[in-house]
Protein backbone atom coordinates (compact mmCIF):
# COMPACT_ATOMS: atom_id res chain seq x y z
CA UNK A 1 0.00 0.00 0.00
CA UNK A 2 2.76 2.44 0.98
CA UNK A 3 4.37 1.92 -2.41
CA UNK A 4 1.16 2.64 -4.30
CA UNK A 5 -0.41 5.42 -2.30
CA UNK A 6 2.12 6.87 0.10
CA UNK A 7 0.02 5.71 3.05
CA UNK A 8 1.76 3.28 5.43
CA UNK A 9 -0.06 0.08 6.42
CA UNK A 10 -1.84 0.08 9.74
CA UNK A 11 0.14 -2.93 10.91
CA UNK A 12 3.42 -1.24 10.17
CA UNK A 13 2.34 1.82 12.10
CA UNK A 14 1.32 -0.32 15.04
CA UNK A 15 4.61 -2.21 14.97
CA UNK A 16 6.54 0.99 15.54
CA UNK A 17 5.07 1.49 18.95
CA UNK A 18 6.73 0.31 22.14
CA UNK A 19 4.67 -1.74 24.59
CA UNK A 20 1.97 -0.17 26.70
CA UNK A 21 4.13 0.03 29.76
CA UNK A 22 6.70 2.16 27.99
CA UNK A 23 3.97 4.36 26.56
CA UNK A 24 2.68 5.02 30.06
CA UNK A 25 6.10 6.17 31.20
CA UNK A 26 6.17 9.26 29.03
CA UNK A 27 7.14 10.60 25.61
CA UNK A 28 8.85 8.29 23.15
CA UNK A 29 9.97 8.53 19.53
CA UNK A 30 8.35 6.53 16.76
CA UNK A 31 10.11 6.03 13.45
CA UNK A 32 7.96 5.80 10.36
CA UNK A 33 10.90 4.95 8.15
CA UNK A 34 9.96 1.80 6.29
CA UNK A 35 12.22 1.71 3.28
CA UNK A 36 15.94 1.04 3.20
CA UNK A 37 17.50 4.21 1.83
CA UNK A 38 21.04 5.55 2.21
CA UNK A 39 20.36 7.88 5.11
CA UNK A 40 21.58 8.18 8.69
CA UNK A 41 21.25 11.68 10.25
CA UNK A 42 18.87 10.41 12.94
CA UNK A 43 21.67 8.35 14.46
CA UNK A 44 23.95 11.38 14.72
CA UNK A 45 21.24 13.63 16.12
CA UNK A 46 20.31 11.57 19.17
CA UNK A 47 22.13 12.92 22.23
CA UNK A 48 21.34 9.79 24.25
CA UNK A 49 22.55 7.08 21.91
CA UNK A 50 19.05 5.64 21.75
CA UNK A 51 19.33 4.97 18.02
CA UNK A 52 21.61 2.09 17.20
CA UNK A 53 24.66 2.83 15.13
CA UNK A 54 24.10 2.02 11.47
CA UNK A 55 26.23 -0.87 10.32
CA UNK A 56 25.18 -0.11 6.78
CA UNK A 57 23.90 3.34 5.92
CA UNK A 58 20.96 1.72 4.18
CA UNK A 59 19.69 -0.04 7.29
CA UNK A 60 16.43 0.95 8.89
CA UNK A 61 16.92 2.88 12.13
CA UNK A 62 16.52 0.89 15.33
CA UNK A 63 15.45 2.57 18.51
CA UNK A 64 16.06 1.47 22.05
CA UNK A 65 12.80 2.58 23.68
CA UNK A 66 14.35 2.43 27.12
CA UNK A 67 17.09 4.91 26.29
CA UNK A 68 14.78 7.29 24.41
CA UNK A 69 13.40 10.16 26.48
CA UNK A 70 11.30 11.62 23.69
CA UNK A 71 13.42 14.77 23.57
CA UNK A 72 12.59 15.14 19.83
CA UNK A 73 16.09 16.18 18.75
CA UNK A 74 15.86 13.59 15.99
CA UNK A 75 12.46 14.87 14.80
CA UNK A 76 13.87 18.04 13.28
CA UNK A 77 16.97 16.31 11.95
CA UNK A 78 15.32 13.62 9.86
CA UNK A 79 15.25 14.75 6.22
CA UNK A 80 12.35 12.36 5.62
CA UNK A 81 10.22 14.03 8.32
CA UNK A 82 9.54 10.47 9.38
CA UNK A 83 10.08 10.68 13.14
CA UNK A 84 7.41 11.70 15.65
CA UNK A 85 7.31 11.72 19.42
CA UNK A 86 4.11 10.61 21.12
CA UNK A 87 3.24 11.25 24.73
CA UNK A 88 0.30 9.52 26.39
CA UNK A 89 0.94 11.20 29.74
CA UNK A 90 0.15 14.80 28.78
CA UNK A 91 -3.20 14.99 30.59
CA UNK A 92 -6.12 12.86 31.66
CA UNK A 93 -7.63 12.50 28.21
CA UNK A 94 -5.27 14.28 25.89
CA UNK A 95 -2.01 13.10 24.50
CA UNK A 96 0.60 15.09 22.60
CA UNK A 97 2.27 14.33 19.31
CA UNK A 98 5.42 16.28 18.48
CA UNK A 99 5.72 16.49 14.75
CA UNK A 100 8.06 18.10 12.22
CA UNK A 101 6.57 21.08 10.41
CA UNK A 102 8.05 23.07 7.53
CA UNK A 103 5.21 25.34 6.47
CA UNK A 104 4.97 29.05 7.16
CA UNK A 105 3.66 30.90 9.02
CA UNK A 106 4.08 28.68 12.05
CA UNK A 107 0.97 28.10 14.17
CA UNK A 108 0.61 29.82 17.52
CA UNK A 109 0.38 28.30 20.93
CA UNK A 110 -3.24 27.53 21.92
CA UNK A 111 -4.38 27.73 18.31
CA UNK A 112 -7.17 25.29 17.45
CA UNK A 113 -6.33 23.22 14.37
CA UNK A 114 -7.69 20.23 12.50
CA UNK A 115 -5.71 17.05 13.02
CA UNK A 116 -4.94 14.99 9.89
CA UNK A 117 -4.01 11.34 9.58
CA UNK A 118 -1.47 9.58 7.31
CA UNK A 119 -3.67 10.13 4.27
CA UNK A 120 -4.46 13.75 5.01
CA UNK A 121 -8.01 12.98 6.16
CA UNK A 122 -9.43 15.08 8.97
CA UNK A 123 -9.65 13.11 12.21
CA UNK A 124 -10.88 15.73 14.66
CA UNK A 125 -9.77 18.82 16.50
CA UNK A 126 -6.31 19.49 17.87
CA UNK A 127 -4.65 22.24 19.86
CA UNK A 128 -1.13 23.61 19.52
CA UNK A 129 0.66 23.30 22.84
CA UNK A 130 4.15 24.39 21.96
CA UNK A 131 6.17 25.53 18.95
CA UNK A 132 9.88 24.73 19.05
CA UNK A 133 11.99 26.38 16.40
CA UNK A 134 15.62 26.66 17.44
CA UNK A 135 18.60 27.67 15.36
CA UNK A 136 19.96 24.12 15.34
CA UNK A 137 16.75 22.77 13.80
CA UNK A 138 17.55 24.38 10.49
CA UNK A 139 14.03 25.60 9.76
CA UNK A 140 12.20 22.39 10.62
CA UNK A 141 9.99 23.36 13.53
CA UNK A 142 8.74 20.80 16.02
CA UNK A 143 5.09 21.34 16.85
CA UNK A 144 3.46 19.91 19.95
CA UNK A 145 -0.10 19.01 19.06
CA UNK A 146 -2.59 17.87 21.70
CA UNK A 147 -5.29 15.45 20.54
CA UNK A 148 -7.48 12.80 22.14
CA UNK A 149 -5.27 9.98 23.37
CA UNK A 150 -6.81 7.34 21.10
CA UNK A 151 -5.83 9.44 18.10
CA UNK A 152 -2.11 9.55 18.78
CA UNK A 153 -1.60 6.49 16.59
CA UNK A 154 -3.28 8.05 13.59
CA UNK A 155 -2.56 11.78 13.77
CA UNK A 156 0.54 12.86 11.81
CA UNK A 157 -0.18 16.33 10.55
CA UNK A 158 -2.65 19.17 10.94
CA UNK A 159 -4.18 22.00 9.01
CA UNK A 160 -5.05 25.49 10.10
CA UNK A 161 -8.67 26.60 10.48
CA UNK A 162 -8.27 29.42 7.93
CA UNK A 163 -7.11 26.93 5.33
CA UNK A 164 -10.28 24.91 5.67
CA UNK A 165 -12.64 27.88 5.60
CA UNK A 166 -11.28 29.35 2.39
CA UNK A 167 -11.55 25.94 0.84
CA UNK B 1 55.60 32.41 -41.90
CA UNK B 2 55.35 35.89 -40.67
CA UNK B 3 55.47 34.78 -37.06
CA UNK B 4 58.57 32.66 -37.49
CA UNK B 5 60.28 35.52 -39.23
CA UNK B 6 59.57 37.86 -36.43
CA UNK B 7 60.72 35.39 -33.85
CA UNK B 8 63.88 34.70 -35.76
CA UNK B 9 64.70 38.31 -35.91
CA UNK B 10 63.99 38.83 -32.26
CA UNK B 11 66.12 35.85 -31.42
CA UNK B 12 68.97 37.21 -33.47
CA UNK B 13 68.63 40.43 -31.64
CA UNK B 14 69.11 38.50 -28.44
CA UNK B 15 65.94 39.87 -26.94
CA UNK B 16 64.84 36.66 -25.25
CA UNK B 17 62.13 38.25 -23.24
CA UNK B 18 60.48 39.56 -26.33
CA UNK B 19 60.66 36.18 -28.00
CA UNK B 20 58.91 34.65 -25.08
CA UNK B 21 56.08 37.13 -25.17
CA UNK B 22 55.60 36.89 -28.88
CA UNK B 23 55.58 33.15 -28.79
CA UNK B 24 52.86 33.29 -26.16
CA UNK B 25 50.57 35.37 -28.30
CA UNK B 26 49.65 32.35 -30.31
CA UNK B 27 50.09 29.82 -27.64
CA UNK B 28 47.18 28.38 -25.75
CA UNK B 29 47.21 28.65 -21.98
CA UNK B 30 48.16 25.37 -20.38
CA UNK B 31 46.69 24.17 -17.12
CA UNK B 32 46.80 20.98 -15.14
CA UNK B 33 43.09 20.35 -14.72
CA UNK B 34 39.89 21.61 -16.29
CA UNK B 35 36.62 20.90 -14.52
CA UNK B 36 33.49 21.43 -16.60
CA UNK B 37 30.39 22.08 -14.49
CA UNK B 38 30.02 23.83 -11.15
CA UNK B 39 27.50 21.48 -9.52
CA UNK B 40 28.39 19.33 -6.51
CA UNK B 41 30.49 16.94 -8.62
CA UNK B 42 32.54 19.69 -10.24
CA UNK B 43 32.97 21.71 -7.05
CA UNK B 44 34.09 18.67 -5.07
CA UNK B 45 36.47 17.67 -7.87
CA UNK B 46 38.13 21.08 -8.00
CA UNK B 47 38.51 21.27 -4.21
CA UNK B 48 39.96 17.77 -3.97
CA UNK B 49 42.45 18.40 -6.77
CA UNK B 50 43.63 21.59 -5.05
CA UNK B 51 43.90 19.86 -1.70
CA UNK B 52 46.01 17.19 -3.34
CA UNK B 53 48.45 19.76 -4.63
CA UNK B 54 47.50 20.71 -8.18
CA UNK B 55 48.36 24.33 -8.85
CA UNK B 56 46.42 25.28 -11.94
CA UNK B 57 42.80 24.27 -12.01
CA UNK B 58 40.07 26.00 -13.99
CA UNK B 59 36.43 25.42 -13.12
CA UNK B 60 33.93 26.29 -15.85
CA UNK B 61 30.28 26.97 -15.06
CA UNK B 62 27.71 27.95 -17.64
CA UNK B 63 25.46 29.76 -15.17
CA UNK B 64 26.44 32.92 -13.38
CA UNK B 65 26.51 31.12 -10.05
CA UNK B 66 27.97 27.90 -8.70
CA UNK B 67 26.09 24.99 -7.16
CA UNK B 68 24.26 23.33 -10.07
CA UNK B 69 21.03 21.59 -9.10
CA UNK B 70 21.78 22.12 -5.42
CA UNK B 71 20.91 25.78 -5.60
CA UNK B 72 17.27 24.90 -6.22
CA UNK B 73 16.98 22.38 -3.39
CA UNK B 74 15.48 23.89 -0.28
CA UNK B 75 14.79 20.54 1.38
CA UNK B 76 17.08 18.58 3.69
CA UNK B 77 19.25 16.08 1.89
CA UNK B 78 19.55 12.37 2.39
CA UNK B 79 22.69 10.42 2.25
CA UNK B 80 25.49 10.06 4.67
CA UNK B 81 25.98 12.53 7.47
CA UNK B 82 29.63 13.15 6.45
CA UNK B 83 28.42 14.09 3.01
CA UNK B 84 26.03 16.74 4.30
CA UNK B 85 22.88 14.66 4.81
CA UNK B 86 20.27 16.50 6.84
CA UNK B 87 21.58 19.75 5.38
CA UNK B 88 19.58 21.67 2.80
CA UNK B 89 20.84 21.48 -0.77
CA UNK B 90 21.23 25.22 -1.05
CA UNK B 91 23.42 25.29 2.08
CA UNK B 92 25.57 22.46 0.75
CA UNK B 93 26.10 24.51 -2.40
CA UNK B 94 27.26 27.44 -0.31
CA UNK B 95 29.69 25.36 1.74
CA UNK B 96 31.25 23.79 -1.34
CA UNK B 97 31.44 27.13 -3.10
CA UNK B 98 33.23 28.66 -0.11
CA UNK B 99 35.80 25.90 -0.21
CA UNK B 100 36.38 26.48 -3.91
CA UNK B 101 36.83 30.22 -3.42
CA UNK B 102 39.39 29.63 -0.69
CA UNK B 103 41.68 27.59 -2.91
CA UNK B 104 44.10 29.86 -4.72
CA UNK B 105 44.85 27.12 -7.23
CA UNK B 106 41.29 27.17 -8.57
CA UNK B 107 40.32 29.76 -11.11
CA UNK B 108 36.53 29.96 -11.27
CA UNK B 109 34.94 30.98 -14.54
CA UNK B 110 31.20 31.49 -14.22
CA UNK B 111 29.12 32.43 -17.21
CA UNK B 112 31.56 30.32 -19.23
CA UNK B 113 30.13 27.61 -21.46
CA UNK B 114 32.44 24.88 -22.60
CA UNK B 115 31.72 24.32 -26.28
CA UNK B 116 33.99 21.51 -27.21
CA UNK B 117 36.91 19.27 -26.42
CA UNK B 118 39.10 19.19 -29.49
CA UNK B 119 42.02 17.27 -30.86
CA UNK B 120 45.21 17.66 -28.88
CA UNK B 121 43.11 18.00 -25.74
CA UNK B 122 42.16 21.62 -26.23
CA UNK B 123 39.01 22.96 -24.59
CA UNK B 124 37.08 25.71 -26.33
CA UNK B 125 34.78 27.87 -24.25
CA UNK B 126 32.62 30.92 -24.63
CA UNK B 127 33.07 33.65 -22.05
CA UNK B 128 31.94 37.27 -22.39
CA UNK B 129 30.85 36.40 -25.91
CA UNK B 130 34.41 35.51 -26.81
CA UNK B 131 35.54 32.09 -27.87
CA UNK B 132 38.67 31.11 -25.97
CA UNK B 133 40.87 28.09 -25.56
CA UNK B 134 42.78 26.35 -22.85
CA UNK B 135 44.84 23.17 -22.84
CA UNK B 136 44.49 21.03 -19.74
CA UNK B 137 46.47 17.91 -18.96
CA UNK B 138 43.34 16.31 -17.55
CA UNK B 139 39.66 17.17 -17.81
CA UNK B 140 36.76 16.24 -15.59
CA UNK B 141 33.33 16.48 -17.18
CA UNK B 142 30.64 17.13 -14.58
CA UNK B 143 27.90 18.69 -16.67
CA UNK B 144 24.95 17.16 -14.81
CA UNK B 145 21.66 16.13 -16.34
CA UNK B 146 18.88 17.31 -18.63
CA UNK B 147 15.15 16.81 -18.10
CA UNK B 148 13.14 14.35 -20.17
CA UNK B 149 9.95 15.46 -21.93
CA UNK B 150 6.63 13.68 -22.20
CA UNK B 151 4.47 13.79 -25.27
CA UNK B 152 0.72 14.26 -25.03
CA UNK B 153 -1.70 16.44 -26.99
CA UNK B 154 -1.17 20.15 -26.34
CA UNK B 155 1.96 19.69 -24.27
CA UNK B 156 3.20 22.96 -25.73
CA UNK B 157 0.48 25.09 -24.12
CA UNK B 158 1.77 27.86 -21.85
CA UNK B 159 1.59 26.77 -18.23
CA UNK B 160 3.28 23.41 -18.81
CA UNK B 161 6.75 23.35 -17.30
CA UNK B 162 9.52 20.94 -16.50
CA UNK B 163 10.24 20.41 -12.80
CA UNK B 164 13.55 22.20 -13.12
CA UNK B 165 11.88 25.33 -14.48
CA UNK B 166 9.32 25.28 -11.67
CA UNK B 167 12.10 25.03 -9.11
CA UNK B 168 14.05 27.83 -10.72
CA UNK B 169 10.98 30.11 -10.72
CA UNK B 170 10.07 29.36 -7.13
CA UNK B 171 13.29 28.82 -5.30
CA UNK B 172 15.59 31.17 -7.15
CA UNK B 173 13.28 33.96 -8.24
CA UNK B 174 10.46 33.59 -5.72
CA UNK B 175 7.78 33.44 -8.43
CA UNK B 176 4.89 31.00 -8.16
CA UNK B 177 4.33 29.06 -11.37
CA UNK B 178 0.54 28.98 -10.86
CA UNK B 179 -2.22 28.39 -8.35
CA UNK B 180 -3.46 24.91 -9.10
CA UNK B 181 -1.07 22.31 -10.36
CA UNK B 182 -1.02 18.79 -11.66
CA UNK B 183 2.28 16.98 -11.10
CA UNK B 184 3.31 14.25 -13.53
CA UNK B 185 5.74 11.72 -12.08
CA UNK B 186 6.18 10.31 -8.58
CA UNK B 187 9.93 9.87 -8.61
CA UNK B 188 11.95 11.78 -6.03
CA UNK B 189 11.91 14.96 -8.09
CA UNK B 190 8.13 14.92 -8.61
CA UNK B 191 7.56 14.29 -4.91
CA UNK B 192 10.05 16.88 -3.71
CA UNK B 193 8.85 19.60 -6.07
CA UNK B 194 5.27 18.83 -4.99
CA UNK B 195 6.33 19.38 -1.40
CA UNK B 196 8.07 22.64 -2.28
CA UNK B 197 4.93 23.81 -4.09
CA UNK B 198 2.82 23.03 -1.02
CA UNK B 199 5.25 24.96 1.13
CA UNK B 200 4.90 27.89 -1.23
CA UNK B 201 1.13 27.74 -0.77
CA UNK B 202 0.30 26.36 -4.22
CA UNK B 203 -2.49 23.81 -4.48
CA UNK B 204 -1.36 20.50 -6.00
CA UNK B 205 -4.43 18.66 -7.25
CA UNK B 206 -2.74 15.29 -7.70
CA UNK B 207 0.49 13.53 -8.52
CA UNK B 208 0.06 11.00 -11.32
CA UNK B 209 2.50 8.18 -11.95
CA UNK B 210 2.27 5.76 -14.86
CA UNK B 211 3.96 2.80 -13.19
CA UNK B 212 2.35 0.78 -10.42
CA UNK B 213 4.75 2.02 -7.76
CA UNK B 214 5.90 5.32 -6.37
CA UNK B 215 9.45 5.60 -7.64
CA UNK B 216 10.73 8.13 -5.13
CA UNK B 217 11.53 7.55 -1.49
CA UNK B 218 8.57 6.49 0.63
CA UNK B 219 9.30 9.26 3.15
CA UNK B 220 8.90 11.91 0.46
CA UNK B 221 5.58 10.34 -0.55
CA UNK B 222 4.22 10.12 3.01
CA UNK B 223 5.08 13.78 3.60
CA UNK B 224 2.80 14.99 0.79
CA UNK B 225 0.18 12.30 1.28
CA UNK B 226 -0.44 13.38 4.87
CA UNK B 227 -0.90 16.91 3.61
CA UNK B 228 -3.82 15.46 1.62
CA UNK B 229 -2.32 15.23 -1.87
CA UNK B 230 -3.47 12.12 -3.75
CA UNK B 231 -0.70 10.10 -5.41
CA UNK B 232 -2.27 8.17 -8.26
CA UNK B 233 -0.15 5.29 -9.50
CA UNK B 234 -1.07 3.60 -12.81
CA UNK B 235 -2.36 6.97 -14.02
CA UNK B 236 -1.20 9.26 -16.76
CA UNK B 237 -2.14 12.46 -18.52
CA UNK B 238 -4.13 11.91 -21.68
CA UNK B 239 -4.22 15.48 -22.87
CA UNK B 240 -4.01 19.09 -21.82
CA UNK B 241 -6.75 21.50 -22.80
CA UNK B 242 -7.00 25.25 -23.00
CA UNK B 243 -7.13 28.16 -25.44
CA UNK B 244 -4.18 30.39 -24.87
CA UNK B 245 -2.91 28.56 -21.83
CA UNK B 246 -3.53 25.30 -20.03
CA UNK B 247 -6.90 25.22 -18.23
CA UNK B 248 -7.66 21.53 -17.84
CA UNK B 249 -5.86 18.24 -17.72
CA UNK B 250 -7.46 14.96 -18.64
CA UNK B 251 -6.00 12.15 -16.58
CA UNK B 252 -6.81 8.46 -16.85
CA UNK B 253 -5.94 5.03 -15.53
CA UNK B 254 -3.58 2.61 -17.22
CA UNK B 255 -3.77 -1.18 -17.33
CA UNK B 256 -0.80 -3.53 -16.87
CA UNK B 257 0.19 -3.03 -20.49
CA UNK B 258 0.20 0.73 -20.14
CA UNK B 259 -2.98 1.09 -22.19
CA UNK B 260 -5.56 3.65 -21.23
CA UNK B 261 -8.56 2.04 -19.55
CA UNK B 262 -11.56 3.55 -21.36
CA UNK B 263 -14.03 5.40 -19.20
CA UNK B 264 -11.53 6.26 -16.48
CA UNK B 265 -10.89 9.75 -17.79
CA UNK B 266 -11.15 12.50 -15.25
CA UNK B 267 -10.91 16.22 -15.86
CA UNK B 268 -8.88 18.35 -13.47
CA UNK B 269 -9.14 22.11 -13.52
CA UNK B 270 -5.64 23.42 -13.22
CA UNK B 271 -3.55 26.32 -14.47
CA UNK B 272 -0.20 24.58 -14.46
CA UNK B 273 1.18 21.16 -15.29
CA UNK B 274 4.59 20.20 -13.99
CA UNK B 275 6.50 17.40 -15.71
CA UNK B 276 8.89 15.38 -13.57
CA UNK B 277 9.33 12.37 -15.78
CA UNK B 278 13.01 11.83 -15.32
CA UNK B 279 16.47 13.07 -16.10
CA UNK B 280 19.01 11.98 -18.62
CA UNK B 281 22.79 12.59 -18.41
CA UNK B 282 24.04 15.60 -20.35
CA UNK B 283 26.53 13.81 -22.53
CA UNK B 284 27.02 16.19 -25.44
CA UNK B 285 30.53 17.21 -24.47
CA UNK B 286 31.77 13.67 -23.84
CA UNK B 287 30.15 12.58 -27.09
CA UNK B 288 31.72 15.39 -29.05
CA UNK B 289 35.09 14.52 -27.50
CA UNK B 290 34.72 11.11 -29.09
CA UNK B 291 34.02 9.07 -25.97
CA UNK B 292 32.15 5.86 -26.41
CA UNK B 293 28.56 5.66 -25.10
CA UNK B 294 26.45 2.81 -23.82
CA UNK B 295 22.68 2.72 -23.38
CA UNK B 296 22.05 2.04 -19.71
CA UNK B 297 18.43 2.67 -18.66
CA UNK B 298 19.31 2.32 -14.96
CA UNK B 299 21.53 5.38 -15.27
CA UNK B 300 19.05 7.45 -17.29
CA UNK B 301 19.79 6.62 -20.94
CA UNK B 302 22.95 7.00 -22.99
CA UNK B 303 25.96 7.32 -20.72
CA UNK B 304 29.69 7.42 -21.36
CA UNK B 305 31.59 4.18 -20.96
CA UNK B 306 34.12 4.66 -18.17
CA UNK B 307 36.54 2.57 -16.16
CA UNK B 308 36.67 2.19 -12.40
CA UNK B 309 38.68 5.38 -12.18
CA UNK B 310 35.96 7.27 -14.08
CA UNK B 311 38.21 7.79 -17.07
CA UNK B 312 36.30 7.58 -20.34
CA UNK B 313 37.37 5.87 -23.54
CA UNK B 314 39.21 9.00 -24.66
CA UNK B 315 42.32 9.32 -22.56
CA UNK B 316 42.67 12.09 -20.01
CA UNK B 317 38.95 12.80 -19.71
CA UNK B 318 37.00 11.76 -16.65
CA UNK B 319 33.29 11.80 -15.96
CA UNK B 320 31.64 12.51 -12.61
CA UNK B 321 28.18 13.05 -11.15
CA UNK B 322 24.86 13.02 -12.97
CA UNK B 323 26.65 13.46 -16.32
CA UNK B 324 27.76 9.86 -15.99
CA UNK B 325 24.47 8.51 -14.65
CA UNK B 326 21.53 9.93 -12.70
CA UNK B 327 22.16 9.46 -9.02
CA UNK B 328 22.32 11.81 -6.05
CA UNK B 329 24.31 14.73 -4.74
CA UNK B 330 26.25 12.62 -2.25
CA UNK B 331 27.34 10.27 -5.00
CA UNK B 332 28.13 13.23 -7.27
CA UNK B 333 30.40 14.75 -4.61
CA UNK B 334 32.22 11.47 -4.05
CA UNK B 335 32.57 10.80 -7.76
CA UNK B 336 33.95 14.30 -8.26
CA UNK B 337 36.53 13.62 -5.57
CA UNK B 338 37.38 10.25 -7.02
CA UNK B 339 37.86 11.64 -10.52
CA UNK B 340 40.10 14.35 -9.06
CA UNK B 341 42.19 11.86 -7.13
CA UNK B 342 42.67 9.77 -10.26
CA UNK B 343 43.57 12.79 -12.34
CA UNK B 344 46.11 13.91 -9.75
CA UNK B 345 47.49 10.41 -9.53
CA UNK B 346 47.95 10.33 -13.29
CA UNK B 347 49.68 13.70 -13.28
CA UNK B 348 51.90 13.24 -10.26
CA UNK B 349 52.51 9.53 -10.43
CA UNK B 350 50.80 8.69 -7.17
CA UNK B 351 52.14 8.06 -3.72
CA UNK B 352 50.95 6.45 -0.54
CA UNK B 353 48.96 9.47 0.67
CA UNK B 354 47.03 9.47 -2.54
CA UNK B 355 46.31 5.78 -2.25
CA UNK B 356 44.88 6.31 1.22
CA UNK B 357 42.52 9.07 0.07
CA UNK B 358 41.57 6.96 -2.91
CA UNK B 359 40.69 4.02 -0.70
CA UNK B 360 38.67 6.19 1.66
CA UNK B 361 36.58 7.83 -1.05
CA UNK B 362 35.92 4.67 -3.02
CA UNK B 363 34.92 2.92 0.17
CA UNK B 364 32.35 5.62 0.97
CA UNK B 365 30.96 5.43 -2.53
CA UNK B 366 30.61 1.67 -2.31
CA UNK B 367 28.87 1.99 1.09
CA UNK B 368 26.40 4.44 -0.31
CA UNK B 369 25.47 2.14 -3.17
CA UNK B 370 25.28 -1.03 -1.13
CA UNK B 371 21.56 -1.00 -0.21
CA UNK B 372 18.47 -2.02 -2.16
CA UNK B 373 17.94 1.44 -3.66
CA UNK B 374 21.54 1.30 -4.88
CA UNK B 375 20.86 -1.90 -6.75
CA UNK B 376 19.89 -0.19 -10.00
CA UNK B 377 22.96 2.00 -9.84
CA UNK B 378 25.21 -0.99 -9.22
CA UNK B 379 23.78 -2.91 -12.13
CA UNK B 380 23.88 0.22 -14.31
CA UNK B 381 27.51 0.92 -13.48
CA UNK B 382 28.47 -2.62 -14.38
CA UNK B 383 27.07 -2.01 -17.84
CA UNK B 384 28.64 1.44 -18.13
CA UNK B 385 32.01 0.00 -17.21
CA UNK B 386 31.54 -2.68 -19.81
CA UNK B 387 32.20 -5.32 -17.14
CA UNK B 388 29.79 -7.55 -18.99
CA UNK B 389 31.56 -7.32 -22.30
CA UNK B 390 35.16 -6.86 -21.29
CA UNK B 391 37.70 -6.91 -24.05
CA UNK B 392 36.10 -4.11 -26.02
CA UNK B 393 38.48 -1.66 -27.58
CA UNK B 394 38.67 0.61 -24.58
CA UNK B 395 40.60 -2.04 -22.73
CA UNK B 396 43.35 -1.89 -25.27
CA UNK B 397 43.98 1.69 -24.27
CA UNK B 398 47.34 2.12 -22.64
CA UNK B 399 47.09 2.72 -18.94
CA UNK B 400 49.34 5.45 -17.69
CA UNK B 401 49.63 3.99 -14.24
CA UNK B 402 48.72 0.85 -12.46
CA UNK B 403 46.97 0.32 -9.18
C1 LIG C 1 14.19 18.17 -7.26
C2 LIG C 1 15.50 17.52 -6.95
C3 LIG C 1 15.70 17.02 -5.67
C4 LIG C 1 16.91 16.41 -5.33
N1 LIG C 1 17.09 15.91 -4.05
C5 LIG C 1 18.25 15.32 -3.68
C6 LIG C 1 18.48 14.82 -2.35
O1 LIG C 1 17.64 14.92 -1.47
N2 LIG C 1 19.66 14.24 -2.08
C7 LIG C 1 20.62 14.11 -3.02
O2 LIG C 1 21.69 13.59 -2.70
N3 LIG C 1 20.44 14.56 -4.29
C8 LIG C 1 19.28 15.16 -4.64
N4 LIG C 1 19.07 15.62 -5.94
C9 LIG C 1 20.06 15.30 -6.96
C10 LIG C 1 21.20 16.23 -6.99
O3 LIG C 1 20.78 17.58 -7.04
C11 LIG C 1 22.03 15.89 -8.22
O4 LIG C 1 22.30 14.51 -8.23
C12 LIG C 1 23.33 16.62 -8.21
O5 LIG C 1 23.10 18.01 -8.26
C13 LIG C 1 24.22 16.20 -9.36
O6 LIG C 1 25.39 16.96 -9.33
P1 LIG C 1 26.24 17.23 -10.62
O7 LIG C 1 27.35 18.11 -10.17
O8 LIG C 1 26.55 15.96 -11.27
O9 LIG C 1 25.27 18.00 -11.63
P2 LIG C 1 24.50 19.40 -11.52
O10 LIG C 1 24.16 19.75 -10.15
O11 LIG C 1 23.41 19.31 -12.52
O12 LIG C 1 25.58 20.45 -12.04
C14 LIG C 1 26.04 20.47 -13.37
C15 LIG C 1 26.53 21.86 -13.67
O13 LIG C 1 27.23 21.86 -14.91
C16 LIG C 1 26.92 23.04 -15.60
N5 LIG C 1 27.18 22.80 -17.02
C17 LIG C 1 26.56 21.93 -17.84
N6 LIG C 1 27.09 21.97 -19.08
C18 LIG C 1 28.08 22.89 -19.05
C19 LIG C 1 28.99 23.38 -20.02
N7 LIG C 1 29.01 22.92 -21.28
N8 LIG C 1 29.88 24.34 -19.65
C20 LIG C 1 29.88 24.82 -18.36
N9 LIG C 1 29.04 24.38 -17.42
C21 LIG C 1 28.14 23.43 -17.75
C22 LIG C 1 25.47 23.28 -15.28
O14 LIG C 1 25.11 24.63 -15.47
C23 LIG C 1 25.42 22.87 -13.82
O15 LIG C 1 25.65 23.95 -12.94
C24 LIG C 1 17.90 16.27 -6.31
C25 LIG C 1 17.70 16.77 -7.61
C26 LIG C 1 16.52 17.41 -7.94
C27 LIG C 1 16.33 17.96 -9.32
S1 LIG D 1 13.53 11.49 20.91
FE1 LIG D 1 15.52 12.14 21.70
S2 LIG D 1 16.20 10.38 22.83
FE2 LIG D 1 14.56 9.64 21.56
S3 LIG D 1 15.59 8.90 19.73
FE3 LIG D 1 15.03 11.01 19.32
S4 LIG D 1 16.82 12.17 19.86
FE4 LIG D 1 17.07 10.16 20.79
S1 LIG E 1 17.04 10.23 9.33
FE1 LIG E 1 14.86 9.79 9.04
S2 LIG E 1 14.71 9.02 6.93
FE2 LIG E 1 16.88 8.93 7.52
S3 LIG E 1 17.16 6.84 8.31
FE3 LIG E 1 16.68 8.16 10.07
S4 LIG E 1 14.47 8.00 10.29
FE4 LIG E 1 14.93 7.23 8.26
Amino acid sequence: MLEETGIPDRDDIQNNLPDEERLKEGPVAIFECYQEIPCDPCYYSCPLGAIEEFEDINNLPELDFDKCTGCAQCVANCPGLAIFVIDYTYSEDEGVIRLPYEYTPLPEVDEQVIALDHSGEEVGPGRIVKVVNNENQDKTAVIWLAVEKEKLVTVRHFKRMEESSDG
Amino acid sequence: MDKVDKMDRADKMGNLDKVHKMGNLDEIERIELAVVGGGPAGLAAAVKAAELGLESIVLFERDNFLGGQLVKQTHQFFGSKDQYAGTRGIDIAEELTDKVRKEAAIEVKTGAVVQGYYEDAVIGYLEDERFQKVKPEKTIIATGAAEKMLSFPNNDLPGIYGAGAVQTLMNQYGILPGEEILMIGAGNIGLIVTYQLLQAGVKVKAVVEATDKIGGYAVHATKIRRAGIPILTKHTIKEARGDSKVEEAVICQLDENWNIIPGTEEILEIDTICLAVGLTPKIDLALQAGCQMAYVPELGGDVPVRDEDLEMTEENIYIAGDAGGIEEATAAILEGELAAINAVRAISGGGSDLEAVYAEVSEKLADLRRGPVGEEIRSGLKKARGDENAGRDRYSRQRRYSK
